[in-house]
This record gives C-alpha cells, structure tokens and sequence, in this order.
C-alpha cells in the first residue's frame, strides 16, 4: 500500500477498515484499564494505532484530533493533550467525576468517484467539507458515505450508563451488559442499532488481543437476532475488538471482488476488556 | 542459515535416497469464517533431526506484488523466516510461489531440483507454516524416516490456519 496514500488517510482521521489495498489495517484504541478504582484521582491511558496485527503497535499511529469524551453525565468534550507518536498516538485522560465514560471517534465521509473532462477522478472527503464536494460538470458520479464509529468504555470507581446511551445516527452497540463489568465465561449481552432501528441478522467478530503469542487469531464469528440482539461468551481474559459493518458480508469472500459500492456503508468497532474470574 | 540461491548443499554422499525420488505434499488451507479472510502465506521445508534446515520446499506468498510489497508480511512467517527466510534473496527459484485459495493443494517436488536427492539416510520432519493477514499462525510438524530407499508416508494435521497434511516420498 502506498506511503503517501496512508498518510492522506490517517490526516482525513478515516477509520482503516476500508480495505483500500490487498493488505487491510484496521484501526484499534486500547485502554490500559477499563475499570479504574482511585480514591485520590483516576486516570485512563489510551494507545490508539492502526495494524493489522491486532493491538501491535507496528505499522502507523492513529490520529486523536477528533476523540471525544463523553462524561457520566452525558456531556461531551473534545479530548485534548494526546500525542502522535510513529506508530501509536497515546492520551493520559483525567477522569474527575465517578462513573462511565465513554471515548469515541466517529467520522462521516464521502467517498467515490466521477468523471470530469475525460478523466475518471477519485476523491474522498468528510462530509460537509471541499474534499467530499463533486464539481460541476461532473458525469457518472458514484459516491459513498460512510459513517464510522470506534470507540472503547472505562468507569471510575462505579457505574452507570448516561455515557451508554446511543445517539440513534450509524450503527452503534448498546451494551446490555455493561461493557466494563465483563468476565471470562459470564454471558455478554449486547444489541445493534442502524439509526436506531434493531440491526438484525448482523454479522460481527469479536477477536482477542495478543495473537503474537498465542498462534491462532482466535476470532469469533458471531450473528445478531432477529431483535438486534447477541449473548456471547469468550474462553479467555484478554483485551477484546470487537468490528462489524453493514452492509455486511466478508471481504475477501471469492466472487466478491467486484460489487456496486453501496450509497451509505456504516462500520462499528470496539475495544473491550474481559477479566478473569 | 545461509541460503545460497542455487540450494545445493554439499554433503557425503554415503547411503542418500535414490536420485528418482520425489517428495510431494499434499496440504489443507481451511476456509474460515472470519471479518476479512485474505489467502495466507505458506512456507513448506525439510528439517533434519537437529533442526536445521535441510531443503526449502516452497514460500506461497503475494510475489506479483508492486516494488516487491508482498516481501514485507514474509517475516509474519516467524519459523521459516528464523530459519531460512530472514537470509534468503526473494524470488527463490522453483520454490517461490503464489498463495493458493483455502481448499486441498498438492504440490510435488524434484528429488534433485530441491537437493532431497543428496541427504542421508536419516530422521526428518517436514514444516509446513501458514500465516493469515489479520488472522493468526500455525506451524504443523510430520516426522518421517528415510531408510535410503522405498516408499514413505507421514501425516499430521494443524488445528485452525492448516488441517490435514500428507507426506510421501516414492
């Protein structure tokens, strides 16, 4: 994949699990905690990178210009103070009130293609912004939004759920169970929304940490009901990601190289963490 | 290990398997249900019994990649980048390949071309690595034994990147 066209990515802050080369890298954060017990003041640090390895910081920071946070309140604010390293950006984040928080990063773009002048153009943008916008004169325009959410969860001192509230815009994970209260061998609940309606029959991986290791990728396929809703477990205590898209369907499955590209796609990815018991 | 490009190895040449003898393998790439499935890179080769390398057999890898991109993930094959990988020259000669589709391969190999036509009577162990893009590694080991003569079948099986391989030597 070529040098200048990663850089142009991770500057648009665009999520990587577009595969736009043979070799895919999917963004990730990771949390040194999820559950920060401190009296005296409770701090959460984030690494966040993009490999494809998962959580091996070797190939490209990931940019947290646009993380926000969202308090036990429910108020969201702009993270500020991270730093961007060579192959992970990393953010020490003060968490002053008790409670969940949620850290986010969601982007909207615009990607595609049209032909201006005998030339067929590629462009790809943040909606709203003069890279996304399609000039006159242009003919057989193609364009996709999508819509990309990644995020991770951490409490001080106890729990709540304001910051878990969805937005009802993408797809988005309500958790059922709370997200950091997971333990080995304990079912984990969760449910799928698309702009607020149940996401059923969506399919989803969730795929442990460390892989390095431990030999096998360890990845589980999983599937949402009819109601949007899934009850998994994991064999193991790990850093979990948890990624999904829709419209759906494998990358790489043979016979789908060359599919229409959808008006508007969505993907969801997550960094959990499982304890053991 | 030094790999030299042409692979000859120089060695007594006391009781060796018999020049006709040719060594094929037949391997199974599982298709797995997973977010994003790309076709894993494969290493195939002989080790003696102090685990040394004795015959590359073949690396399965993106080798029609631009400005040789594909080169890069080879190390992700960490035993047979350690071993032979790390020090070699890509393309190597009649043993670089394409990667394959998950299904059954079998792949045959020269008794001479691959230089298996000079190694002593003795213990071997063929490897047989795969390592998936955004997935994970296995390495599968089959024990054979060469008298210097004579048919040999081994078998043995991985668990998730690799299921069931074959040896036979005729």
């Amino acid at each position: 994949m070529q040098l200048h066209r990663l850089t142009k990515t991770i500057a648009l802050g665009l999520i990587a699990g577009l595969s736009f080369s043979a070799h895919a890298h999917n963004a990730w954060l990771l949390p040194n905690a999820t559950m920060v017990d401190s009296k005296k003041e409770a701090w959460v640090s984030l690494d966040a990178g993009i490999s494809n390895q998962l959580f091996e910081f070797n190939h490209a920071a990931l940019r947290l210009d646009n993380l926000m946070v969202t308090d036990p309140d429910g108020n969201t604010t702009k993270a500020e103070g991270a730093v961007l390293g060579k192959f992970r950006s990393t953010l020490d984040l003060r968490l002053p009130k008790d409670g969940t928080y949620r850290l986010a990063i969601v982007n909207n773009n615009v990607m595609g293609s049209y032909k201006l002048n005998g030339e067929t153009k590629r462009f790809r943008g943040a909606q709203g912004t003069p890279g996304a916008e399609i000039p006159a004169g242009a003919t057989d325009v193609q364009t996709t939004q999508v819509q990309t959410r990644l995020e991770t969860f951490v409490s001080a001192n106890k729990m709540n759920e304001t910051a878990l509230k969805p937005t009802g815009s993408g797809l988005e994970l309500v958790p059922v169970t709370h997200p950091t209260d997971l333990r080995v061998g304990e079912p984990i609940k969760f449910r799928f929304q698309i702009d607020g309606k149940p996401a059923a029959n969506l399919a989803f991986s969730v795929t442990p940490g460390t892989a390095k290791y431990r030999g096998s990728s360890g990845e589980q396929r999983l599937t949402t009901d009819a109601k949007g809703e899934v009850t998994f477990t994991v064999p193991a205590a790990n850093m979990y990601w948890l990624n999904t898209s829709f419209p759906g369907g494998e990358r790489g499955a043979p016979g789908q190289a060359q599919q229409p590209a959808p008006a508007k796609r969505y993907t969801y990815a997550a960094t959990f963490e499982v304890l053991p018991q | 290990m030094k790999l030299s490009h042409s692979l000859a190895l120089t060695l007594p040449l006391a009781s060796s398997w018999a020049a006709a003898a040719d060594l094929s393998v037949k391997f199974e790439l599982p298709r797995l249900n997973v977010a994003e499935y790309h076709k894993p890179y494969v290493a195939l080769w002989v080790e003696k019994s102090d685990q040394a390398v004795a015959a590359n057999l073949a690396v399965l890898y993106d080798l029609k990649m631009k400005n040789k991109e594909g080169e890069k993930w080879l190390k992700d094959l960490r035993s047979w980048w350690r071993k032979a990988g790390r020090d070699a020259t890509m393309p190597i000669d009649g043993v670089s390949g394409a990667t394959r589709a998950p299904g059954t391969h079998t792949m045959k190999f020269d008794g001479a071309k691959t230089g298996l036509d000079k190694l002593p009577a003795g213990d071997y162990t063929l490897v047989v690595e795969a390592s998936r893009e955004s997935g994970g590694r296995e390495v599968v080991k089959v024990p054979f034994t060469w008298t210097g003569k004579g048919k040999v079948e081994a078998t043995a099986s991985g668990k998730d990147e690799l299921g069931a391989i074959a040896l036979q030597i005729q």
